[in-house]
């Protein structure tokens, strides 16, 4: 898991060109939305191809997004949960 | 009569405000010299790093030029327009948008597929919410732009304008934007002639790479 969460940080910051922060800079259980790293609704959809490309995970509801990305932790246990051997 | 109180550009890698050499890094790309542009000019802005290249240079020569402007001490956000202008419009960002669309398209890239959004940008920073327009043209027109700043500025609502062109395609690139005012501070006539004259002024070394 931990080596997971320090992959997750490294991937969001390229991802979302977050050139000003450095994955240490990031909390595992920051929360990735408004008051934490203020990510917006562009950054959600971009998370969310992120997933596809990186864990072949195809988010199955949209419903469930707020929840996966509520921290790097909570993305991290979900891609655990769902990955694909 | 209206007035053109401040101007910069940025050409070859060079910025310059009011014909003097603000910052400069002609040995790399126009990536680099936009990123370490925002950090010499000490502007702390994470949004940045997101935006597509017209977004940048746009959002760079607006931060040169409004520096110290006080223009939303002055006017009330809705008396300050925005007119630009550019060749490219968005291609250069339709074009990357293009090639992630072979994997998965990116909706961050996507988002800056529209000319004006350098505009939006502008005035998301600034907190503008004035008239703005944005115009895809051939080549710089000075005579375009002034009528139309002209215009906009004969309204009873608009006392301020930040206008120009900010052209990118590739690692090519021309800004030339400006601060047109109903008050005379810098003792330029907002005219086609002196706009036209403004745009061809040359600052500082220019290297000849495309």
């Amino acid at each position: 898991m931990e080596k997971l969460i320090a992959d997750l940080k490294r991937q969001i910051i390229e991802a979302l060109n977050l050139k000003h922060l450095k994955p240490d800079d990031i909390g595992d259980d920051q929360p990735l939305f408004v008051e934490g790293l203020g990510l917006d609704s562009i950054d959600a959809l971009e998370l969310i191809v992120l997933l596809q490309q990186h864990y072949n995970i195809k988010l199955a509801d949209p419903q469930e997004g707020p929840q996966i990305f509520k921290s790097v932790k909570t993305m991290a246990e979900y891609i655990t949960s769902n990955k694909t051997a | 009569m209206n007035y053109i109180n401040r101007h910069c550009k940025i050409q070859h890698r060079i910025l310059s405000v009011g014909g003097e050499v603000l910052y400069k890094n002609i040995d790399g790309s126009l990536d680099d010299f936009l990123d370490t542009g925002l950090k010499a000019l000490n502007i702390a802005y994470p949004k940045f790093y997101k935006m597509d290249r017209p977004s940048k240079l746009g959002f760079i020569g607006a931060e040169v030029l409004l520096k110290g402007a006080g223009l939303l001490e002055r006017y009330a956000p809705d008396e300050v327009a925005v007119v630009m202008a550019s060749a490219h419009s968005s291609l250069d960002t339709d074009l990357r948008y293009f090639e992630s669309m072979k994997t998965i398209a990116s909706p961050a890239l996507f988002v800056y597929t529209l000319a004006n959004i350098v505009a939006g940008e502008i005035c998301i920073r600034h907190g503008i919410k004035g008239e703005n327009a944005f115009f895809v043209l051939p080549e710089f027109d000075a005579a375009q732009l002034c009528t139309y700043v002209e215009m906009v500025m004969a309204s009873q609502k608009t006392k301020a304008c930040l206008a120009g062109w900010a052209d990118v395609m590739g690692e090519q690139h021309d800004v030339f934007l400006y601060l047109v005012e109903k008050t005379n501070t810098a003792g330029l006539e907002h005219t086609e002639e002196q706009l036209q004259k403004l745009y061809q002024m040359n600052y500082g070394k220019v290297d000849s790479r495309p």
